[in-house]
This record gives C-alpha cells, sequence and structure tokens, in this order.
C-alpha cells in the first residue's frame, strides 16, 4: 500500500466509523479524487514500425507458409498478393505456388513504413515413380502365368520357356513378392506317382526362373498331383489344362 | 472307322485275354517247383475240383434273450461269408444243405451232410448262446469221410456281447477252420484294411474289417491324406498328408487313437513304408529336390537318400519275407516303372518292359509283386490300367483284372491269397477285393469315394 491510499483507507474507515450506525450497511464513500494530471506536452507522433517474416521462406509448391507480422503506432495495415487490410499483428497461413514477395505497409499518423517477405517455391524435383500398384492376385496371375507340360512329362517346353521369361521380368520388377509354384497332373495314372511328377513340374518352373536369376529363396514349391484339378471334364482338352505349374504369391 | 477300330481292340482284348491266360498256365506251372507248400500258387493251381468241399450248418441258439436270435444270425452268415472269402473251399450253398440245425456232436447225422445234394466233405455246426450278456460259441468241424473219428476242430469261445461280438467269434472260428484245412496258413478274417475316403468332404484315412464291416474314421484333419501304411506290428499308421507347408509323413498312434510327433523334412514326402521288423521306413522326399527315395528310422530321424535319378521316384514297398528289399516306381526314363533294389540302393533292376506301371504290393512270402499297369498308356490309347502279379525270379506276370474301368493300388492280404485293390468306374471310386487269381471280385465300400487300400500285415 502506498502512502496514499493508506490515508484514504484510514478517512474511509473513519467516515465508516461515523456513518455506520445511522445507515447500516452503506455505499462506500468513494475516496477524493486525485489531483489530475498534469496535460500532456504535444509531442510529435512517432512513424510506424513493420515487420514481416515467412515462415518458412523455402517452399514446394503446395506447402502453406505462415506470415507473421507486427506493427507499431499504424493506423492501417495492409499486405498486397490479395491479403489487403490486416490487423496491427497477426499471422496468416498463404500456399503460393510460385515464388511470391509479400509487401506490408503499415500507415500511421506518423508516416508510413514497409517491410517485406519474400517466399521462394522451388519448382518440385520430377515426381518419383508412381509407386507400384499394391500387388493383387489378379496383377500376379495376369503377369506370372503357368507353364503347361505335355503328358506324363516335366519338360519345359520352348512356349513354356517363353512365358516364363515374361514371369521373370515381372518378379525382377517385384522383388519382394515371393511365389509359391504348385505342380499340377492330369486325372489319369496314379495319385503317389503323379504327387512325385508334379514335384518334378514344380521343381523344372523353380529351376527355369532360378537360371533366369531369380532368388531361389523367394520360391517355394508344392505339388498337388492330382488332388486339386483346375478342370474336372475327361477329355485331352481338359487334361492339358491339368498338366501345369502354377505361380501364386506365397503369403 | 470308330467301330472298325472298337472292333479290333476287342479282339486285341481278346487275345491280350487268351494270351494272358496262357501266360497264366505257364506262369504258374513253371513256378510250381519253385513253391512252397503253403502258397496261394499251390492253391491256384488246384483250382475248381480239389478245393474242399466244406458245409457250414446253421448255429443252434441256445437261450431265451432277445438279442440272441440277432447275434445267431450274425454268426452264420459271417461264418458262411469267411469261409466263402477265403477261396479255398468250395461251400455248401445254404440251399444244398439240409434245413437242420446240429447243436453238438450228439445231435448231427454226419451221413446227412455227405449225401447229395450237400455232398460235403467237411462240416462244420454247433451252437450259439447268450447268457448274463455273455456270448458263447461251441463249433465243432467234422471230417464227413472219417466216421470212426471225425472230429477236426473243436472250439469254444466265450466274449462279453457287443455290438460286434456274434461277427468277431465268426471271425475266429472261421479262422480256425481255414488255418486247419488251408495248409496252416491262418486266415485274414480278423485283419484290418485302411483306406483313404472322402465321405466327409476331405480325404481323410479311414480302417474297416477286411470285408467291408466297421468302417471308421481315423483322421479328422480336413485336409488331404493320403497312402496310408500299417505297421507290421499294428501300433502305428504312417501316411502322407499336405499341410499347411506341403506334404510330410504323419504317424498315427492306434493305441492312443490319435497322431504322435513325427519330423518333417523341407520338401513333399510321401507314400511311406514300413520295413518288416518294423524299425525302419522308406518313403519319397523331394528335400533334396529331385523326389527320391529316403530310408530313415522307424521315428523319422537319420534320414538317408538311397536314390539318385532324376524324375519322379514314390511308392517304395519293402520285401516283407526278408527286409532287404525295396520295390518301387520311377519315371526316370519317361513313363514309370516298376524297379526292384536292395535297401541300401545297389542291384537296381528295372522289372516291367514299357506301359505305365505304378502302386507295387510285396507278396508276404517275398515272390511276387502286384502292381498296377496300363500297358498301352499314352494319348488316346484305349488300355485300361489293371492289376497284376509278376513272379520276381522269372519277370513273369499275369493279369488279374479285366474291362471294370481302371485298378490301382493292389495290396496283398496277410495269407497272400488276396487283393484288394482301387476301383474306377461308372465315375465310382471303391475299394475291391479278390483272389490272388483274379476270381471273386467284389466290391467293400460303396459310401462316398475310396481309395488306396492297405491290408494289415495279420
Amino acid at each position: 500500500m502506498n502512502a496514499r491510499s493508506k490515508s484514504a483507507a484510514l478517512i474511509a474507515a473513519a467516515l465508516a466509523a461515523i456513518l455506520l450506525p445511522a445507515a447500516g450497511c452503506h455505499k462506500k464513500v468513494a475516496p477524493p479524487p486525485p489531483p489530475p494530471p498534469p496535460p500532456p506536452a504535444a509531442a510529435p507522433t512517432p512513424a510506424p514500425t513493420a515487420t514481416l517474416t515467412a515462415s518458412p521462406s523455402t517452399i514446394t509448391p503446395g506447402q502453406s507458409v505462415v506470415l507473421n507480422w507486427s506493427t507499431t503506432d499504424a493506423t492501417s495495415v495492409t499486405i498486397d498478393n490479395n491479403i489487403g487490410t490486416v490487423n496491427a499483428n497477426g499471422t496468416q497461413n498463404v500456399t503460393p505456388t510460385a515464388t511470391t514477395t509479400y509487401n506490408l505497409v503499415a500507415r500511421g499518423d506518423g508516416g508510413s513504413s514497409e517491410a517485406s517477405a519474400t517466399v521462394t517455391v522451388n519448382q518440385p524435383p520430377p515426381p518419383p515413380p508412381p509407386p507400384p500398384p499394391a500387388m493383387t492376385e489378379s496383377i500376379f496371375d495376369q503377369s506370372v502365368k503357368p507353364v503347361f507340360f505335355s503328358f506324363d512329362s516335366y519338360k519345359i517346353s520352348p512356349e513354356a520357356q517363353q512365358i516364363l521369361t515374361d514371369s521373370v521380368a515381372f518378379l525382377q520388377a517385384h522383388p519382394d513378392v515371393k511365389v509359391l509354384v504348385a505342380g499340377y497332373c492330369d486325372e489319369r495314372g496314379s495319385e503317389e506317382y503323379n504327387l512325385a511328377l508334379g514335384q518334378n513340374r514344380a521343381n523344372a518352373a523353380k529351376d527355369a526362373l532360378v537360371k533366369a536369376g531369380i532368388d531361389p529363396s523367394r520360391l517355394r514349391t508344392i505339388s498337388y498331383g492330382k488332388e486339386k484339378p483346375f478342370c474336372t471334364e475327361h477329355n485331352e482338352a481338359c487334361w492339358q489344362q491339368n498338366r501345369r505349374s502354377q505361380f501364386s504369391i506365397d503369403q | 472307322m470308330a467301330s472298325l477300330q472298337r472292333s479290333q481292340w476287342r479282339s486285341q482284348q481278346r487275345s491280350q485275354w487268351r494270351f494272358a491266360c496262357l501266360v497264366a498256365t505257364f506262369f504258374l506251372t513253371a513256378i510250381q517247383p519253385r513253391a512252397h507248400a503253403q502258397d496261394w500258387v499251390h492253391t491256384g493251381t488246384n483250382l475248381g475240383a480239389q478245393k474242399i468241399r466244406l458245409a457250414a450248418a446253421d448255429f443252434k441258439p441256445v437261450g431265451f434273450d432277445t438279442a440272441l436270435a440277432t447275434d445267431k444270425q450274425t454268426f452264420d452268415s459271417v461264418l458262411y461269408a469267411d469261409l466263402t472269402n477265403a477261396g479255398i473251399f468250395d461251400m455248401v450253398s445254404k440251399s444244398m444243405a439240409p434245413p437242420v440245425m446240429p447243436g453238438s456232436p450228439k445231435e448231427i447225422n454226419v451221413s446227412q451232410w455227405s449225401a447229395p445234394p450237400a455232398n460235403a466233405a467237411m462240416v462244420a455246426f454247433g451252437a450259439i448262446a447268450l447268457q448274463n450278456g455273455q456270448v458263447t460259441v461251441y463249433g465243432w468241424l467234422y471230417d464227413t469221410q472219417n466216421l470212426q473219428s471225425p472230429q477236426v476242430l473243436g472250439q469254444q469261445y466265450t466274449e462279453a456281447d457287443g455290438p460286434n461280438t456274434a461277427r468277431h467269434i465268426a471271425h475266429e472260428f472261421a479262422d480256425a477252420i481255414i488255418t486247419r484245412l488251408g495248409g496252416g496258413i491262418p486266415g485274414i478274417a480278423e485283419s484290418k484294411i485302411f483306406l483313404v475316403s472322402n465321405r466327409t468332404g476331405h480325404k481323410e484315412i479311414w480302417e474297416m474289417d477286411y470285408d467291408g464291416a466297421n468302417q471308421k474314421q481315423l483322421t479328422r484333419l480336413d485336409t488331404i491324406s493320403l497312402s496310408p501304411r500299417i505297421s507290421p506290428d499294428g501300433h502305428r499308421l504312417a501316411f502322407s498328408e499336405m499341410g499347411k507347408r506341403g506334404w510330410d509323413i504323419r504317424m498315427y498312434s492306434m493305441d492312443l487313437n490319435r497322431l504322435v510327433n513325427f519330423p518333417s523334412g523341407s520338401g513333399s514326402d510321401l507314400s511311406p513304408a514300413w520295413s518288416p521288423d518294423g524299425n525302419t521306413l522308406a518313403f519319397s522326399s523331394s528335400r533334396s529336390g529331385d523326389p527320391e527315395i529316403w530310408v530313415s528310422a522307424a521315428s523319422g530321424f537319420n534320414p538317408r537318400r538311397v536314390t539318385a535319378y532324376a524324375g519322379p521316384d514314390v511308392s517304395p514297398v519293402w520285401n516283407p519275407k526278408t527286409g532287404t528289399q525295396i520295390a518301387w516306381i520311377s519315371g526316370r526314363t519317361g513313363l514309370p516303372q516298376l524297379y526292384i533294389m536292395d535297401s541300401d540302393g545297389t542291384n537296381v533292376q528295372r522289372m516291367t518292359d514299357g506301359g505305365y506301371a505304378t502302386s507295387p504290393s510285396w507278396s508276404p512270402n517275398g515272390q511276387f509283386l502286384a502292381f498296377a499297369w496300363d500297358r498301352s498308356y499314352g494319348p488316346g490309347a484305349p488300355g485300361g490300367q489293371d492289376i497284376y502279379v509278376m513272379d520276381i525270379a522269372s519277370h513273369r506276370w499275369i493279369q488279374l483284372t479285366h474291362d471294370i474301368g481302371r485298378n490301382d493300388f493292389p495290396t496283398w492280404s496277410p495269407d497272400g491269397r488276396h487283393l484288394a485293390f482301387q476301383n474306377f468306374q461308372h465315375g465310382q471310386r471303391q475299394i475291391w477285393t479278390m483272389l490272388a487269381d483274379g476270381t471273386g471280385q467284389h466290391a467293400l465300400t460303396t459310401v462316398g469315394g475310396n481309395s488306396m487300400p492297405n491290408w494289415s500285415w495279420k
């Protein structure tokens, strides 16, 4: 407490002691007003000040930048580039698509002041190759086609070799894909023998892929023999469909 | 054109059949000096007139239990069927038998059975009683030509009554008769056949009695189980199953009624086979790349490769007499052929000269290989796949099935007198059985698709 308010409190307390018995609870009596301050000297209005920053100052198209400004002694603050009149202090997000210099003008009674900030927009690097589409069975099946065999044979024919060559290109472009190579046989012949023959068919297809440079650790073989035929009619066209090595994504 | 081809084919088939008969006669005659007295060939060469004429009387029911009639009926029909199936008797049909049920030696009039129309040389008869939950059977076998001392067998069986008791006792009595009259070779009425059945929607391992009764599911894996092979002692069953990672040998305990541990290898492990001492398994494995024949301890440990040729090698089977040889199927020269070798991989011998040969089974006496053979296999070839038996020493063979579709997976009965096999015709895959001379062919299964029979060792 300073001395003046201490004396005011004393006066108030004294008044209250006098008035309370008569008036009960009565409004406090305001202290006497302090002496008026001396009138200000007519000083000259200072010129406004202004700062403007952009953060970050370098971006690529699509990124946004925060403009941050502050002014003093301004009655009107404007920023160009379609921002217009703004508050004396503030921030705003902008997303320039090309290198832009933002100019701020602060006008006041004392004059005007300018500030500027340049945002450099770098043209983006050539876009990275689009990421490979998510591997799906249908994409895989379109690219890695089955190979077919003659009856009781596990020899890779020239046609089969061509199909395998196409598959190799796809598999090399997708090094993360692991492959199950499954051998199948037609319904003729014996179940046990066909399981061994199907294994030989799977092995033959795998060996051809490995020879063409596919990492053998990506390839797993299995034989279905005649246990899971693709086609169940009893004719050569159907049997040919079933004498195959089939490739699938090894989950 | 088509009919011409067909008639040519038919006549070819006929001449093949005649050829096969000739070969069979020659084959059987040629090997007879080598044959032991107990061999089926001995029986086979004496087909017809020299079969023993045997009558099986209906048994006399004793007691008042309501279940007795059912038990008696089962017993009579199973006994008659077992004796008929044995293949060594000329059975007196029930319609020619005297309409009597002699329950004891005092009640039988032997001359009634030796007289026409029965003309029985032997007669089996007796009584079946059901008292206090016990089935008791008294069975006799009488020689009708020896009136002085006609009794050949006198047996008594007592077992707690259950759904299979009458059937089981009938099997026991039949086996006793067959053993006595069949050169001392035990009968097979109590043997089992293991098989693959898809009747649940998945190929699982099943078992059944030798006559197709009591079919029972063993595995419930909901995958694909194939190639059941029962151990010589009957305690374990090896088979191959397609699990998540491919084909593995699995082991089923017949004592615990569940799978037991068996190590799995990489690659496809297929078609296990027990050595006759039960200590060793042979199987096909692609763990080294190409499918080859491997041999391991019965525990699955210490595997070692015994073949090393490119191409499928599969379906091994041990010589059950010696345990030192393995027969198997190899595609090393193209179409699958039948080979034998010593179990260490030496002394490889090719047994078939062409066609498509699969699924060997080695006869209990070690002399013969049964296998499936399509002698004119190829695209458009009309041939069937039939069951053949080859004499190993001479490479002579006979064809046992004709014109009944495609046949595969023959398996010898423990007495060497029968073969069960897989038959496929009219879209139905079923287990059939026959005598080892090809007669008496009939189906044992009718429900679902059934394949890959494997007959127990005893």
